[in-house]
């Protein structure tokens, strides 16, 4: 049709300024992706939480400890299926900068997890091992950890150094499991604090709640919290997803800010389109008039350079959509277990192609109604 | 032997549509290449702030931060008693045995529920702070539970006002006072009695001793007998040097992250910087050739060109610096990442945040401009005046 | 007096698509200082070529060509752009004014190839607006002039560094009657008044009169001049 032959062919009239128009929106498109499946990475953690999972921990904050005997309390309220003692370790491995989260866990933990995966073998030689750890494929793949390996940490909130021996490698079920945690018992945990700074004995971080029913989550909830109501250490049990989108909350305003930023990475090509749109407009406007001198309607015209615009954004935006994944790969891999999980989302790649058609559309607004309203008169004195 | 620079200052103001898109677009890459620097800035004066040159801090060894750290009674009576720390007018050391803890109070705005810094102080944690003033009620009673809480504090979170009531540790603590501690971390903290706050929370441990030096150099020899004695196990910072540390992962990952950001959309900027100036010089290629007949050499053509397009890098600069100012006026108030509690800073511009802006938007116009310019100059005097 | 042009034996083609078109062809021709020479000839027969060689804005393939007393074919690049600003004073057919700049600032523009002080730079400007009649009208821009007027903002940028030769190519080419010659008027004077050397290539027979001397191309062939 002539319309749509008309407009690739004004497309690759000017090869060089279309091109770089291109690229600029393959750049646009692309770190918008990236910057949606950034702020998505932190709230994986929740993403990735399991209805039947509950969280408890000492109400006053996260950082004081539960003690070790409400394990068997917590047990026997009705609806309890299993509980796991689990205390955060915070130890440094060679360098501060290598961060990457370590827990003390009872080994009840791993049937609350069923979305780790560890071949039987592995699991066995785990629970032989006091000093056994397990590992998550992400985290060893970003230190080189294999089956065997000792690897020493430095203890911050428990302090010296602590060895421990791989044992096994787990994997996850799916792209939303985080495998770039570290497990040890928490009995080792334990047995070593009570020999050297007995103080710090018995005390329990978490402990993991699995339910039998789902929809009684709230009123196990507040069955265990009420256990515990006017004791010393009064508690405050969750549904695990509420605990993780706790900590995301609170770094709420970083979140928005990359948000905002990544809109504005649109408007800056909206402002190159825009400006390419209208260059070319203005470039033509003597065969616009020429057009309409042949009975070429105002519609028409519209439709040429709307057409233009759109061909342009649609074929930048399917570049940038298709690149955002091996550059996210890429991306993650970089990071290493700073974002365990970081997967671009359906909804980006919906809102990416949203958004290259805003700015098509957009870009061609003015310069169309201009085009609409030359006077033939005007046009054709622009010639010659 | 140059083109006057208003050939190249008119040309801009006549294309005005073009001119405003293009500077536009540079405009906003600069404000987010400001808005970074002075977020991150923010952020390490804030901390830096909270720290006195003369003041140290003594943590257990290896704790990062006075949360994970702790401090036992025997341990915290010693270090009180070095001579390198110094004595108040009253004759008592200038020495604070502090316990730091996490409360979590719900935001104002949001109710979210945010881990909130609690310091437990000793008689001098006052005059070790000479920052620190009360702006509102007064100064908490030891031996009492009573409370006092920064500004910070105040504003964002619900029961923080003078006379109302918080609840943690198993106790009801009264708000007397709000203090203000120059824009340092400290804004956003609750303080009271270290000894009451222990025995709430049933510690017997302090987190760490603040003090005093006689003289700055003293620090040396403090750390030296401190660090060496195979009885304790201590970390003896500067005040400024762990607060700065406590920065640290949040400021590289602002900065690392605001960097790789602002390029990446400077590719955008400046490929709408190079698509302007391919239009100009096709537009103008009459000119051009009228130039170098003229006389004017190649380099003269190319350094109006480069010149116009360093100027479109300079309005966008001027405007995005205009826009990353008026950030000053908002507060950010997040998760500082090391310290795992509730930290408010804003957005702080320096003369060299305007210097290097305004440099980065030169440097989009340069790059931009470049193969344009080179073309502009490259033209044969005929081709260029057969165009016409 | 040494001749203002010298040239003998001058060819000139261009590369067209991998096939060599001829374009001039063992030119010779001889032009005294003070002389008004009109360059005519059917279209594509080199005249303005011929024109572009004589202003050093192309290079000719063989042959001498002696302008003002330089033999401007051994001048590098750069030495032909000052041996132009110095020598030669352009007068095109659409004006080629700089649209952004008023017509005191266009009639100035060569002047900054100078090292005259701004002031130095006024007076002459002055004075060569004066003598095309717009000494009233400096602060406006092109598109607020007529094309006669433009043109006469073009002469007197031509003649502001004094320049020995004046090349014009068809002057009068987008002129109405009366402007055309007006112009024509006005260049006589720059020749019977000042001494410029003119070359001009027209199809323009009333600019053609006003010449002392016709030369034909045909083909790239010198005719025999006549009157």
């Amino acid at each position: 049709m002539h319309l749509i032959k008309l407009i690739f062919r004004n497309t690759l009239r000017h090869k060089l300024r279309t091109g770089l128009t291109m690229v600029g929106l393959v750049v646009a498109i692309l770190s918008f992706g990236l910057l949606q499946t950034v702020v998505d990475a932190w709230y994986a953690g929740a993403e990735g939480a399991a209805p039947d999972r509950l969280i408890t921990r000492n109400a006053v904050s996260l950082m004081v400890p539960l003690p070790l005997h409400y394990r068997e309390k917590i047990r026997s309220v009705d609806g309890v299926k299993a509980v796991a003692a689990a205390n955060w370790f915070a130890g440094v491995y060679q360098d501060p900068k290598n961060f990457f989260p370590q827990f003390a866990v009872e080994p009840a933990y791993f049937s609350m997890f069923p979305e780790y995966r560890i071949p039987d073998a592995q699991f066995r030689a785990f629970f032989r091992d006091r000093q056994g750890a397990l590992v998550g494929r992400k985290l060893a793949q970003t230190y080189g950890f294999r089956v065997g390996d000792v690897v020493p940490l430095k203890g911050t909130i428990f302090p010296g150094t602590w060895t421990f021996v791989v044992r096994g490698i787990y994997d996850g079920a799916d792209a939303k499991t985080d495998t770039s945690q570290f497990f040890f018992h928490w009995d080792y945990l334990n047995e070593t604090v009570k020999a050297r700074t007995p103080a710090l004995a018995n005390r329990i971080g978490i402990f993991i709640v699995q339910i039998a029913d789902v929809d009684r989550a709230a009123e196990v909830s507040e069955e265990v919290d009420a256990l515990f109501r006017n004791s010393p250490a009064e508690t405050l049990t969750e549904t695990e997803k509420a605990f993780q989108i706790g900590f995301v909350r609170q770094t709420e305003a970083i979140l928005i800010a990359v948000r905002i930023v990544s809109f504005l990475v649109i408007f800056i090509i909206l402002a190159v389109m825009a400006n390419t749109m209208a260059m070319t407009a203005r470039e033509r406007r003597g065969e616009y008039a020429t057009l309409k001198t042949l009975g070429f309607g105002g519609g028409f015209l519209a439709a040429l350079i709307f057409g233009e615009s759109l061909a342009i954004a649609v074929i930048g935006s399917l570049v940038g959509v298709a690149l955002t994944f091996p550059v996210a790969e890429w991306f993650a891999s970089e990071m290493g277990t700073l974002f365990p999980v970081f997967e671009v989302s359906r909804e980006t790649v919906m809102l990416q192609g949203a958004c290259a058609l805003a700015v098509g559309t957009a870009a061609a607004l003015f310069p169309a109604r201009r085009a609409i309203r030359v006077r033939i008169v005007d046009g054709l004195r622009a010639i010659g | 032997m140059v083109i006057p620079l208003r050939y190249s200052l008119r040309n801009l103001r006549t294309r005005r549509l073009t001119t405003i898109l293009t500077s536009g677009g540079m405009a906003l890459v600069v404000f987010v290449f400001a808005a970074v620097q002075m977020l991150d800035t923010g952020l390490r004066q804030t901390l830096v702030a909270t720290g006195q040159p003369d003041n140290i801090l003594v943590t257990r060894r290896a704790a990062g931060t006075e949360i994970s750290s702790a401090i036992d009674r025997a341990q915290a009576a010693i270090i009180e008693l070095q001579p390198e720390i110094a004595s108040g007018l009253d004759t008592r050391r200038l020495a604070s045995k502090e316990a730091v803890v996490l409360i979590t109070l719900p935001k104002r705005e949001t109710g979210v529920a945010t881990n909130v810094t609690t310091r437990g102080i000793g008689p001098a944690g006052t005059a070790l702070r000479p920052q620190l003033h009360i702006v509102a009620g007064r100064m908490f009673r030891f031996g009492t539970s009573e409370i006092i809480v920064g500004q910070s504090i105040a504003h964002r979170f619900n029961g923080a006002g003078v006379g109302q009531y918080m609840r943690f540790g198993g106790r009801e603590w009264t708000v007397v006072g709000i203090f203000a501690a120059g824009g340092s971390a400290f804004d956003s903290e609750v303080w009271g009695d270290a000894e009451q706050l222990m025995q709430a929370f049933r510690r017997q441990t302090y987190s760490s001793v603040v003090a005093r030096l006689t003289e700055a150099g003293a620090l040396d020899a403090l750390a030296q007998r401190l660090e060496n004695d195979p009885r304790l196990t201590l970390d003896v910072k500067r005040e400024r040097e762990f607060y700065e540390e406590q920065s640290r992962l949040m400021s590289n990952f602002i900065s690392y992250l605001g960097l790789t950001l602002s390029v990446i959309f400077s590719i955008g900027a400046m490929i709408g910087a190079m698509i302007t100036m391919y239009a100009a010089v096709a537009n103008r290629v009459g000119e051009i050739g009228t130039l170098r007949a003229l006389g004017f050499r190649r380099a003269a053509v190319l350094w109006a060109f480069l010149f116009e397009a360093i100027l479109l890098g300079a309005v966008g600069g001027i405007v995005g610096i205009a826009l990353a100012s008026l950030m000053q006026l908002v507060q950010i108030s997040t998760l500082n990442w090391q310290s795992f509690s509730e930290l408010a800073f804003s957005f702080t511009l320096t003369p060299r945040i305007v210097l290097s802006s305004f440099a980065f938007a030169l440097l989009m116009g340069v790059i931009g401009g470049f193969l344009p310019a080179v073309r502009a100059a490259r033209l044969s005097i005929i081709d260029a005046l057969r165009a016409i | 007096m040494q001749p203002v042009v010298e040239i003998r034996d001058l060819t000139k083609s261009y590369r067209r698509g991998g096939q060599t078109v001829p374009v001039l062809s063992d030119i010779d021709l001889v032009i005294a200082s003070g002389d008004f020479v009109g360059l005519m000839g059917p279209s594509g027969s080199g005249k303005s070529t011929l024109l572009n060689l004589i202003a050093g804005i192309d290079k000719p393939d063989s042959g001498m060509l002696r302008v003002v007393g330089v033999d401007i074919t051994t001048l590098s690049e750069s030495e032909l752009a000052d041996w132009r600003a110095q020598n030669v004073g352009f007068i095109f057919q659409f004006y080629n004014l700089m649209p952004v700049l008023t017509a005191f600032e266009n009639v100035e523009l060569p002047l900054f190839l100078t090292s005259l002080s701004a002031g130095e730079r006024r007076h002459h400007v002055n004075t060569a607006l004066e003598m095309v009649g717009l000494g009233d009208r400096m602060e406006h821009y092109p598109s607020e002039l007529s094309g006669g007027q433009q043109q006469r903002v073009a002469i007197a940028r031509a003649i502001i560094t004094d320049p020995t030769i004046l090349v014009a190519d068809e002057p009068t080419g987008d002129l109405d009657r009366v402007s055309a010659e007006e112009i024509l008027t006005l260049m006589e004077r720059m020749n019977d008044e000042l001494g410029k050397t003119i070359i001009m290539v027209t199809h323009d027979p009333h600019a053609a009169g006003r010449a002392h001397s016709i030369k034909r191309l045909d083909k790239g062939v010198l005719q025999d001049g006549e009157r």
